[in-house]
């Protein structure tokens, strides 16, 4: 008698279709299996300029078994909001609209129609993978770009501290918000099918390490991912009726004392390959700000 | 009448329309330098290798293991890294790749 | 049919409201804003079944007008100036994308310096765009093209995204007489919405993926050979408007007295009709001068201009709008479109005007005509170009 397979995989079969253009690697693939698999095959994927217009591959085809809209840097959240009424006033109810957008999409270009339709409550799931800066055109910094990183715009490290993007979204009020990361497919999975039954606008960030843009070995990209956890720098975490709930793989890392050193996380990236001592300093106390704001809420 | 009809009716004019084909920009497998090659002796069938594979190319049959679609598979090497049980191994992919 | 009073702004919203859209996604700008409202007020008072989306900026509105459209509904929306430059990248994608939607344009001047009043420029800088171009001379043609705007933008020999242009306070805020057809007919008339694919979970299609160059290009020759086919559906809408409501245009251009003309003016827009009265004076004055006025700027109407330039004695292009660097945008056109047919052109005047909203009178009309076919008759041929400033 055949064991039957759990949703992960079996529900992740023939949603990203081998052989797209993606870097060894890359994190994107693994995130729209996990949305395609929570969701279903009745799903609108809106993106915008990114590296996901290149990873569907190139007309006639497409790498994604789901309906894509190609749309212009800034309005993901804004042509989503659009799919959305037009299918309501159609009468259709049963197709998931998703806005699916990069760090540099969603925080800097994509930030005005991104609070609009937040704003606007529209029923929608806006997930913003974020792989920390623009890595489509050769890896610029985006403001989702940690204080310290190289990239090509900030050769010597950035200076700005990260763009909280989950947090402008709680502070808009919208029904539901999550933090996941590709190191943990399973939350996310989990996340999704929570959202799905969620009406209203909901918004999940996805941490996406990128071994291209972040200088680490393609087969590092979920020890990567779940580093940035373990060392309490990534925080897994849901918003809901105005509270905060950690995700299970944070948990332990609430006590400071649990959490692996964040130089480790640091050292596996080329990215950070210049950061001082000051830098490390820096971060550690970004990563300390932000737990303290999240105990607020929880 | 009361409410706007739709009416798909498609144009003879080339549309920017695509639609989902495995193999969009070829065998993927020519990207290879390391190959992943799958003890089945080892392999617990946890799945964990076809999750997280990013180009979709390992299936697990829950009784005889996991297995790779060479044609597409990159070697990324990222099933080698994430199996709990270290039943994949990456060797250096032989011949011209 | 009963006639109504309504501003230019009501009568767009009125329009958009018989043709039952769907949804309207817009954001408001001085002179459009009035559109906006009145549409917020027929959905909140259940008059019009459709859902408004209070988009944050004119480029989500196009953005979002885009979304719905694909998603197979009756999509509207409105601007000015800087929000029609603000969407300019979505005006683009969406004729690339074959989709009907239907949009105003209450035009006005662009900043810098900030001024409200009408001139073309913002509306002629979307010439290149894909777009079928109708600019209305007073609220009931604005009415008719509005409707018919729908029709032609649904054909699916046409299958391009229409812009409706009026002028900024001379038509938007202005009230005239508008004869109101019957909701029924207009139902039965515009009929079903038509769109080559919709985008609605049905089957998996990714629209705009990345397409290498000769694939591209043919998509675009694509567009060009849709707008050429307009031509024909534009007259043939312009017919049955006719015929069904009793109002008929003459197609792509009017004519005003211009068939036995020897002199003829070229316009668009609110001012023709100004023109239309300086040439009835100059006709009682012997002049024999007439009126092509152009409706549809796209596409370029360019077997009628042929027909009805191509032997006159002289002509002047009005254009309310400058090309910086080079000359009036619809004189740029009629010169070249001309070309098509004959290598001897007739004498083109270009003579710019009213930018910035500087208002043009019937008097200023008459002597700028007056002026050129004096000179034309003495054999005197007057600067091609002119800029005529007033204050």
């Amino acid at each position: 008698m055949s064991r039957p397979i759990p949703p992960l995989p079996r529900d992740m079969r023939d949603t990203i279709l081998p052989g797209h253009p993606a870097c060894h690697g890359c994190p994107i693939p693994m995130a729209l299996k996990t949305i395609e698999a929570a969701l279903g095959k009745k799903l609108i994927l809106v993106i915008p300029a990114c590296c996901t217009s290149i990873v569907v591959g190139p007309w006639p085809g497409c790498a994604i078994n789901a309906s894509v809209v190609h749309v212009a840097f800034a309005s993901a959240a804004s042509v989503a909001s659009g799919i959305v009424e037009g299918l309501r006033k159609r009468g259709i109810e049963d197709v998931h609209v998703v806005a699916w957008a990069g760090d540099g999409g969603t925080a800097d270009i994509g930030m005005a129609s991104l609070s609009g339709a937040a704003e606007r409550n529209h029923n929608m799931i806006y997930i913003m993978y974020d792989n920390e800066a623009y890595m489509n055109t050769g890896i610029q910094r985006s403001s989702s770009t940690p204080s310290g990183a190289w990239t090509t715009t900030t050769p010597l490290g950035k200076r700005e501290p990260k763009k909280d993007v989950a947090r402008i979204m709680i502070a808009h009020g919208v029904p539901y918000v999550a933090t996941a990361s590709v190191g943990y497919l399973h939350d996310l999975y989990n996340k999704l099918k929570k959202a799905a039954r969620i009406p209203g606008f909901k918004f999940i960030q996805v941490h996406a390490p990128c071994p291209t843009g972040w200088r680490f070995d393609p087969s590092k990209t979920v020890e990567v991912a779940k580093l940035a956890v373990e060392t309490g720098l990534w925080i897994l975490y849901e918003y809901r009726d105005g509270r905060i709930t950690l995700s299970p793989p944070s948990r332990p890392y609430i006590d400071k004392s649990k959490r692996k050193p964040i130089i480790e996380y640091l050292r596996m990236q080329g990215r950070f390959k210049g950061v001082s001592e000051e830098d490390v300093r820096v971060i550690e106390e970004y990563v300390e700000r932000t737990w303290d704001w999240i105990r607020k809420y929880m | 009448m009361g409410k706007v009809v739709l009416e798909v009716v498609p144009t003879k004019h080339k549309l920017p329309l695509a639609k989902p084909v495995v193999g969009v920009v070829g065998k993927t497998g020519s990207w290879r330098w390391m190959k992943p090659v799958v003890d089945q002796g080892k392999c617990v069938k946890c799945f964990q290798c076809e999750i997280y594979c990013p180009d979709n190319c390992i299936h697990v049959d829950p009784e005889k293991g996991a297995f790779i679609d060479y044609d597409y598979c990159k070697g990324c090497g990222l099933c080698a890294s994430v199996c709990p049980v270290k039943a994949v191994s990456m060797v250096r992919e032989s011949g011209g790749g | 049919m009963p006639k109504l009073v309504l501003t230019g702004n009501y009568t767009v919203a009125l329009a958009a409201k018989m043709a039952r859209v769907q949804v309207v996604a817009a954001y408001p700008i001085t002179p459009q804003t009035s559109i906006v409202e009145k549409l917020a007020e027929y959905v909140d008072k259940g008059e019009l079944d459709a859902e408004m989306i209070r988009v944050e900026s004119e480029h989500s509105a196009l953005a979002a007008t885009f979304g719905a459209a694909i998603a197979g509904a009756r999509a509207f929306t409105a601007t000015s100036s800087h929000g029609l430059l603000y969407m300019h990248e979505w005006v683009h994608w969406t004729s690339h994308a074959r989709i009907p939607v239907v949009m105003a344009i209450v035009t006005r001047t662009i900043a810098a310096p900030w001024n409200i009043w009408s001139d073309h420029t913002d509306f002629l800088g979307q010439r290149d765009t894909g777009w079928i171009l109708c600019f209305a001379m007073d609220n009931q043609e604005l009415f008719d093209l509005t409707i018919q705007a729908f029709k032609i933008s649904e054909d699916p020999r046409v299958y391009l995204p229409s812009m409706i242009g009026l002028d900024a306070f001379i038509l938007s805020h202005t009230a005239m007489p508008v004869e109101v057809p019957d909701q029924k007919l207009v139902d039965e008339w515009l009929g079903s919405r038509r769109q080559p694919y919709a985008i609605d979970g049905l089957q998996p299609l990714a629209l705009g993926s990345l397409a290498w160059p000769e694939d591209t290009e043919e998509f675009f020759m694509g567009i060009q050979e849709a707008m050429e086919v307009a031509k024909k559906v534009i007259r043939e809408v312009d017919e049955s408007y006719g015929r069904v409501f009793g109002r008929s245009y003459g197609g792509l251009v009017e004519c005003y007295r211009c068939s036995d003309a020897k002199y003829h003016v070229v316009s668009m827009g609110a001012w023709s009709g100004d023109i239309m009265e300086a040439i009835d004076m100059l006709r009682d004055e012997g002049y024999p001068v007439g009126l092509m006025r152009i409706r549809f700027i796209r596409p370029f109407p360019d077997r009628e201009v042929y027909s009805i330039l191509g032997s006159s004695r002289g002509v002047i292009v009005f254009d309310r709008a400058i090309s910086f660097g080079s000359l009036g945008p619809i004189y740029l056109d009629i010169a070249g479109n001309m070309l098509k047919y004959t290598q001897k052109l007739p004498y083109m005047r270009n003579i710019v005007a009213g930018i910035g909203g500087v208002n043009v009178t019937y008097e200023d009309f008459i002597k700028l005509i007056k002026d050129t076919i004096d000179s034309l008759e003495k054999g005197v041929e007057p600067p091609t170009y002119t800029w005529y400033h007033k204050r």
